[in-house]
C-alpha cells in the first residue's frame, strides 16, 4: 500500500479536512464577523461537492475494510449535492437564529462529521467499518436534533431519537454477534461464502436488520421518526428524511445483494411483509397529520415503503431503479422541506391550515411545493412519477404482481392526502393567509436547483443507463 | 478459555443479559433507568462477541477488537445520552419519561 492509493478516501480526507479547516476558522474569526463563517462552509463544500464528481478508481483499503467502486463513488457524490442543497436552504435559518448564539461553526461540523458517517457506512467492507460508520452518522445527528437548547421539543426530539438509535444499533450488533458465530468472520467477502440457511444465522439476520430498518425508518421501528422530525430543527429533519435515510438504504442493497445472498428466501418474505406494513402505516397515519413536519415524516415513512419494492429483486435492474428513485426522492423531499423552512422561517407557522391561500401571497413558493408534492405522489410529467415506474416495473419483472397492485393502491391513498396539501394552497381562500415575503439569495438557489432536478431527472434518460451500467458490480 | 465452563453457559447469560435489557428499555419509566437498560444490551453483545472468537475461532482476533469498539462507541453514546437528558431537565426538573410525551401519535 502506497501513499497513492489513500487518494481513493478522496471524498473522506477532504471533508475531514474541511471539518479541520472549520475548527481552526472558529479560532480565528472575530466574534462580530461571525457570519461569515457560513459562507466560508457553503463555499468549501460547494468545491467538495464539484471535485466529487471527478472520476476515482475501483479498489480496496485496509485489508478489504474500506473499499469503493464507481457506484459507491457516484451515490457518494449524489449525497454531496444533497448536503449541498440542504446547506443552501439552511443558511438563512442559520444566520438569523443560530450565530447570535455563536454556534454556527458547531452546526457545520456535527453535519459534516455525520456525513463523513456515511461516508465509511457505504464503502465499508466489514461489519466493524459499518458499525463505526452507522453510530458515527447517528450520534452527531442526535446532538443535532436537541440543537435548540431553548425549547423543550428540540430536546425531547434529541432524546427520542438518541435512545431508540442506541436501541436499534444494539439489537442489531447481538445479530452480528450471531452472523460472526455462524461464518468466523465479519469482513463481507468471506461471510458470503460461509453463509448458509441455518436457525442461528437466520437469527442473526433479523435481528441484524432491525439496525438499517431503524435508520430507514421501516415500520417496526418507525415510532421515533414523527416525533423527532417534528420536535428538532426543520433542516435536520430534511437530512434525517433526505440524506440518511439514502445513504441508509444504499448500504442495505449493498449488503442484502451481496453478502446475504445466501439467505435470499428468507429476506424476500421479510422484505415483501415490511413493504406492505410500512406503506399502509406510513399512508394512513398521513392522512390525519395537521401540522407539515409531522405529515412530510409520514409521507417519508410511507416513500421507504416503495423503495422497498426495489430491494425485494436482488438484480442489477433492483439496484439501479433505488439509485434512481432515491436520487429522485432526495430532490422531491429537499423541496417540500424548503418551502416549509422558508415559511417557517419568516413567520413562524408550520400547520396545514396556515397554509391556505397560500398560491394568493405567494405563488412562487406555492409552485414548487406543487411540484414537490406531485413528485412524490408520482404524477406523470415531473420525476418522481418515473421513479416510481421503475421501482414498480423492477418488482413485477419478479413477478411480485400482488405487491405492486397493493403499492398502487397505496399511491392512490397517498395522492388524496397530497391533494389535500395542494388544495389548501390553491383554491382555499383562509382567513389569515401568509402574507407576502421575499426569500434571500442561498435559499432562492436551493429551491431553484430543486425543480430543475425534478423536472429534468426524470426526462433526462442518460442518466438512467449510466446508473444501470454502474450498477453492474451488484446483480 | 475458562476450565469447566462450555460456551453455552456463557451464551445463555449474555442472552439472558440481552433480554433483561429489551425489558428494562420498555418498562422503566425513568430515562436514565432506560440508558442503563440499553448499557445491558451493548455489553451483552460485547461478551457474545468475546466468547464466540476465544471459544470457536482463536486463530484471529476479529471480535475482540469488535469489542473494544463497541465499548467505545457505546461510552460515546451513554455521554451524548446525559448531555441531552441534562437539557431536559433543565427545562422541566424531572427525568420522568412522562416529560417526553409532548408530542405524540
Amino acid at each position: 500500500m502506497d501513499l497513492n492509493s489513500f487518494f481513493l478516501m478522496r471524498h473522506e480526507m477532504i471533508l475531514l479536512g474541511i471539518i479541520l479547516l472549520l475548527i481552526v476558522a472558529e479560532i480565528i474569526v472575530a466574534d462580530s464577523k461571525k457570519s461569515s463563517i457560513v459562507n466560508l462552509a457553503l463555499l468549501l463544500f460547494g468545491i467538495h461537492t464539484l471535485s466529487g464528481f471527478f472520476p476515482l478508481q475501483e479498489s480496496s483499503l485496509f485489508g478489504g475494510m474500506f473499499r469503493s467502486n464507481d457506484l459507491i463513488h457516484f451515490f457518494k457524490s449524489v449525497l454531496n449535492l444533497g448536503v449541498f442543497i440542504l446547506l443552501l436552504q439552511a443558511a438563512d435559518w442559520i444566520k438569523e437564529k443560530v450565530v447570535e448564539n455563536d454556534r454556527s461553526t458547531e452546526f457545520f461540523i456535527l453535519l459534516f462529521a455525520s456525513l463523513l458517517g456515511m461516508y465509511f457506512m457505504i464503502s465499508a467492507g466489514d461489519f466493524l467499518m459499518f458499525y463505526i460508520g452507522l453510530e458515527l452518522s447517528t450520534l452527531p445527528v442526535a446532538a443535532l436534533a436537541a440543537f435548540e437548547i431553548m425549547q423543550r421539543k428540540s430536546s425531547e426530539a434529541g432524546i427520542k431519537l438518541i435512545l431508540s438509535a442506541a436501541l436499534a444499533s444494539g439489537v442489531s450488533l447481538f445479530g452480528i454477534s450471531m452472523l460472526y458465530a455462524t461464518t468466523g468472520s465479519i469482513y463481507f467477502d468471506q461471510i458470503v461464502l460461509g453463509l448458509t440457511e441455518t436457525n442461528l444465522s437466520i437469527l442473526g439476520f433479523v435481528l441484524f436488520f432491525t439496525g438499517l430498518a431503524f435508520k430507514i425508518s421501516l415500520v417496526p421501528f418507525h415510532f421515533w421518526t414523527a416525533d423527532v422530525y417534528e420536535g428538532a430543527p426543520i433542516s435536520i429533519a430534511s437530512y434525517l428524511s433526505v440524506i440518511s435515510k439514502g445513504a441508509a438504504v444504499f448500504i442495505l442493497m449493498i449488503l442484502l445483494f451481496s453478502v446475504l445472498k445466501p439467505l435470499m428466501h428468507i429476506w424476500e418474505n421479510l422484505v415483501y411483509g415490511i413493504a406492505l406494513a410500512t406503506m399502509f402505516t406510513g399512508n394512513l397515519f398521513a392522512l390525519r397529520q395537521q401540522n407539515m413536519k409531522r405529515f412530510l415524516a409520514f409521507s417519508s415513512i410511507a416513500q421507504a415503503g416503495f423503495i422497498l419494492l426495489g430491494l425485494i429483486t436482488g438484480t442489477q435492474l433492483g439496484t439501479t431503479t433505488v439509485v434512481y428513485f432515491v436520487l429522485i426522492y432526495i430532490f422531491s423531499n429537499l423541496a417540500a422541506f424548503g418551502v416549509v423552512q422558508a415559511i417557517s422561517l419568516k413567520t413562524g407557522k408550520e400547520n396545514l391550515s396556515d397554509y391556505e391561500g397560500l398560491y394568493r401571497t405567494n405563488p412562487k413558493l406555492s409552485l414548487v411545493m406543487m411540484l414537490a408534492l406531485f413528485s412524490l405522489a408520482g404524477i406523470p410529467p415531473v420525476a418522481g412519477f418515473f421513479g416510481k415506474f421503475f421501482l414498480f416495473t423492477a418488482a413485477a419483472s419478479k413477478g411480485y404482481y400482488l405487491l405492486v397492485f397493493l403499492a398502487v393502491v397505496n399511491v392512490t391513498i397517498s395522492l388524496y392526502y397530497y391533494l389535500l396539501v395542494i388544495r389548501a394552497i390553491f383554491l382555499r381562500k383562509g382567513t389569515d393567509p401568509i402574507p407576502f415575503f421575499k426569500n434571500k439569495l442561498y435559499m432562492r438557489l436551493g429551491l431553484i436547483i430543486t425543480v430543475l432536478g425534478i423536472l429534468i431527472l426524470g426526462l433526462y434518460s442518460p442518466l438512467y443507463d449510466y446508473i444501470y451500467q454502474l450498477s453492474a458490480a451488484f446483480k | 478459555m475458562i476450565p469447566g465452563v462450555s460456551i453455552h453457559e456463557i451464551l445463555v447469560l449474555s442472552s439472558i443479559l440481552f433480554f433483561i435489557g429489551v425489558y428494562g428499555f420498555i418498562t422503566r419509566k425513568n430515562l436514565i433507568s432506560i440508558l442503563i437498560s440499553v448499557e445491558l444490551i451493548l455489553n451483552s453483545t460485547v461478551i457474545n462477541f468475546v466468547v464466540i472468537n476465544k471459544y470457536l475461532f482463536p486463530d484471529i482476533l476479529e471480535g475482540m477488537i469488535y469489542g473494544i469498539f463497541i465499548i467505545a462507541v457505546a461510552a460515546a453514546e451513554t455521554a451524548l445520552a446525559v448531555a441531552i437528558i441534562i437539557n431536559l431537565y433543565r427545562k422541566t426538573s424531572s427525568v420522568d419519561i412522562k416529560e417526553t410525551e409532548t408530542m405524540k401519535y
